[in-house]
């Protein structure tokens, strides 16, 4: 871990970066920002490990738990709420039997992301699962492609 | 022009690629090239990818330009290619039965495209594409013949404002920056597109991100900077790798750089990726977030122009902003004045969503009226449904109801009914939604993308939604809404920054013209549009149901009972209103009421 937390920050400064950028390639690497970086980087950079987590915890793109082999992420955006984007999310939380402010699986298979708006407002509501868009999604439409996936992770064992 | 040779135009705005565009173009370069290796067709054929086309309705579109007539096809899916192929593009007969109908025509007839003229002509990720239409001219006439009090004379007379929201006049912000001191200045394009329910910004980038490019190039020289940032989205992948792209070409063919055009301007561009903050939008947040710092407005003055990006002059317009302004350069102020009205000349883009027949990405002049928009380019309620409101300027803006659809779409006459023009995110609702809902999704929706660090937004936001959410749970109280209203005047009055200012809008504009709306939850317990699930009970019909015990798996209350063939029923004691029950019936044997 180490190591790739080095490139990181030598890339920090070759790219005259911030620590926005830093989190940013630390996301990027780990799929989120483990405690470890954030206070190694702290040691590295001489700054307190407060500034890095305040940065982490302000900006919605960041996440301090470690994500899922999967993601959903399904767009709360004012088109896809129209369109019943409301109901889409509960039958997925129901499916993925997610409890509160949980959102991965307790196999760490999946993580549900909930954005504000892809921008593909015209073909709302819109879920998006392993980066393949699904327009027009239903309920029924989206617990199938789920019950799928859960089906090739099995397949995969 | 040989007599087979054709162009393929395979749109690829997010619906387009979400529609399977890729697959369609991969198919269409594949019997192209095959038909070509047969000799069926001449070489000289392509088909290329372009940005959005509009009607994102019917994607995946595809234009055959065949001997200088154009056909456009709908729906298109990648096993429709080889017939297209053979038929069209070989035979010279087009497709018929998949050919778009009359709406195409209805869509585009009342629209006028300045911004957009070149998304969906040509492909984004070449840059010769782009120069074949004029592309970077305005930019070379500006830096080689122009003195920047010329540029910015020609903004001002055009009358140009800006469209990220505020309408502020953009040849004003140029002179301020112009004349603004402080040894290096910046331009930032703010591409932050964090309105819910727009993807105008998205569509433009993706699809004609010289056109951003070339503004800047404009406005730099303009106001003297040598600096440009373009701050967007890490949510849109794809018009970060295309703007990227662009970049990399522009430096190449020496449009960015040291002595730009062979004059004595230089000029380069960054992109910041934003990190998704809906306060970023906000200048000042913004300039905070370049700099690497949690995204929080500051006071102003001092303004940007002024005192900005580490404290140096920072002009900060939007992406339409900026694309539009090569086309007022090329053309003229005249030109472009003379659509629109007085006050709000030229032309808007809109992202037209929701309950409509023809969602998509539209370009009108100022001052067409809602019903234009609405009526003739959307087609109307999906549905056949009545229309109830036209929601406008996202969590900033308001709704604005049926009975005034003859509004003109401009900066005051928006303002004046209470909504504002806002980035361009316009969302139809019809007699299935509910406003005190709607306005409640959009103050949880500020509330969450509140910064904190004012008093009257942190903690303002949180009592108007908790008022909203108790009145949908079905436990509003008399008065509340005028504790609604008193409460929103004051975090609209006393907010450090735009969001705060704006943010209880959606509120006022709901009170103001759906104020029976909140009464009827209020008083009565209902939701008229049978939305808010607290204030709706649920019963079996006994002669509808099939007790095919669906609805007793669904219940998560165990309120539902029933055995094998006798009509099921719901216990409302035990009853959580989840409204589980009634969406799983096949039968429409649940009633809600």
């Amino acid at each position: 871990m180490t190591e790739l937390l080095d490139q990181i920050i030598a890339r920090y400064h070759e790219t005259e970066g911030n620590i926005i950028t830093l989190l940013q390639d630390t996301q990027e690497s780990f799929g989120y920002i483990p405690k470890e970086a954030v206070h190694y980087f702290a040691e590295q950079l001489n700054l307190p490990p407060s500034r890095l987590y305040g940065i982490a915890t302000f900006y919605a793109q960041f996440r301090l738990t470690p994500v899922g082999k999967n993601r959903v992420t399904a767009c709360c955006g004012t088109a896809c709420h129209v369109r019943g984007a409301e109901r889409i999310l509960s039958s997925i939380r129901r499916e993925l039997g997610l409890r509160g402010s949980e959102d991965t699986t307790s196999d760490g298979e999946i993580t549900l992301e909930q954005v504000n708006c892809v921008g593909a407002c015209s073909i709302a509501p819109v879920v998006i699962i392993n980066n393949k868009v699904l327009p027009k999604s239903s309920p029924d439409r989206i617990v199938k492609e789920l019950r799928a996936l859960k089906k090739d992770e099995h397949a995969d064992e | 022009m040989q007599m087979n040779s054709a162009i393929v135009r395979v749109c690829m705005g997010p619906a387009g690629i979400a529609g399977g565009g890729k697959e369609v173009l991969a198919a269409f370069a594949d019997v192209l090239a095959q038909r070509q290796e047969q000799a069926v067709l001449e070489e000289g054929c392509s088909a290329h990818q372009v940005g959005c086309l509009g009607l994102c309705a019917r994607d995946v579109l595809v234009e055959v330009h065949r001997n200088g007539s154009k056909t456009v096809y709908q729906y298109i899916k990648p096993d429709m290619v080889p017939r297209i192929v053979d038929e069209h593009v070989v035979g010279n007969v087009p497709v018929r039965e998949w050919l778009v109908d009359d709406v195409y025509e209805t869509f585009y007839r009342k629209q006028k495209k300045i911004v957009l003229a070149d998304c969906g002509r040509i492909d984004p990720e070449d840059i010769d594409a782009y120069c074949a239409v004029e592309g970077y001219e305005a930019a070379r006439e500006a830096v080689t013949s122009l003195k920047p009090d010329e540029i910015i004379e020609e903004i001002t007379m055009s009358g140009l404002r800006g469209r990220g929201g505020a309408g502020f006049p953009t040849g004003l912000k140029w002179e301020l920056g112009r004349k603004s001191r402080g040894g290096v200045k910046y331009i930032v394009c703010n591409a932050d597109e964090g309105d819910p329910g727009a993807f105008m910004d998205r569509a433009v980038i993706e699809g004609n991100p010289h056109s951003v490019i070339e503004g800047m190039i404009i406005a730099a020289y303009a106001v003297g900077a040598s600096q440009g940032y373009v701050y967007i989205r890490a949510e849109y992948p794809l018009a970060v790798e295309r703007l990227t792209h662009a970049l990399v070409q522009a430096r190449e063919r020496g449009f960015l750089g040291s002595r730009i055009f062979n004059a004595d301007f230089d000029f380069d561009i960054k992109v910041k990726l934003g990190a998704g903050a809906f306060v970023c939008g906000e200048e000042t947040a913004l300039i905070a977030s370049i700099e690497g710092q949690r995204g929080m407005p500051r006071p102003k003055p001092p303004f940007p122009v002024s005192k900005g990006l580490w404290q140096r002059p920072t002009i900060i317009n939007n992406v339409e902003t900026l694309a539009t302004v090569p086309a007022i350069i090329r053309r003229g102020c005249a030109w472009y004045a003379s659509y629109g009205t007085e006050k709000s000349t030229g032309t808007k883009v809109f992202a037209l969503t929701g309950k409509i027949r023809n969602p998509g990405l539209i370009e009108v002049p100022m001052g067409i009226t809602l019903r234009e928009i609405i009526e003739e380019i959307g087609g109307g309620i999906e549905n056949d449904k009545p229309l109830k409101a036209v929601q406008t300027g996202g969590p900033s803006g308001g709704s604005i109801p049926a009975a005034m659809l003859d509004l003109s779409v401009d900066y005051e006459s928006l303002a004046q009914a209470g909504s504002i023009m806002g980035s361009g995110g316009m969302i139809v609702l019809d007699s299935d939604d509910c406003m005190v809902n709607m306005a409640k999704y959009f103050v949880q929706f500020t509330q969450a993308e509140s910064c904190g660090k004012c008093v009257p937004c942190r903690v303002g936001t949180k009592r108007l939604l908790e008022i909203l959410e108790r009145i949908v749970g079905g436990h509003g109280r008399t008065g509340d809404i005028e504790r609604l209203e008193t409460l929103g005047r004051g975090v609209k009055a006393m907010s450090l920054c735009g969001l705060g200012q704006t943010a209880p809008n959606p509120v006022l504009s709901s009170i103001r013209h759906f104020r029976d709306e909140f009464e009827i939850h209020i008083r009565d317990k209902k939701c008229p549009a049978k939305v808010c699930k607290a204030l709706l009970t649920y019963s079996v019909n006994k002669e509808r149901c099939k007790a095919c015990g669906l609805c007793l798996k669904a219940c998560p209350a165990e309120a539902v009972t029933g055995a094998k063939k006798t009509p099921h029923e719901i216990d409302p004691a035990k009853c959580v209103h989840c409204g589980a029950c009634f969406e799983v019936c096949k039968f429409g044997a649940v009633d809600r009421e």
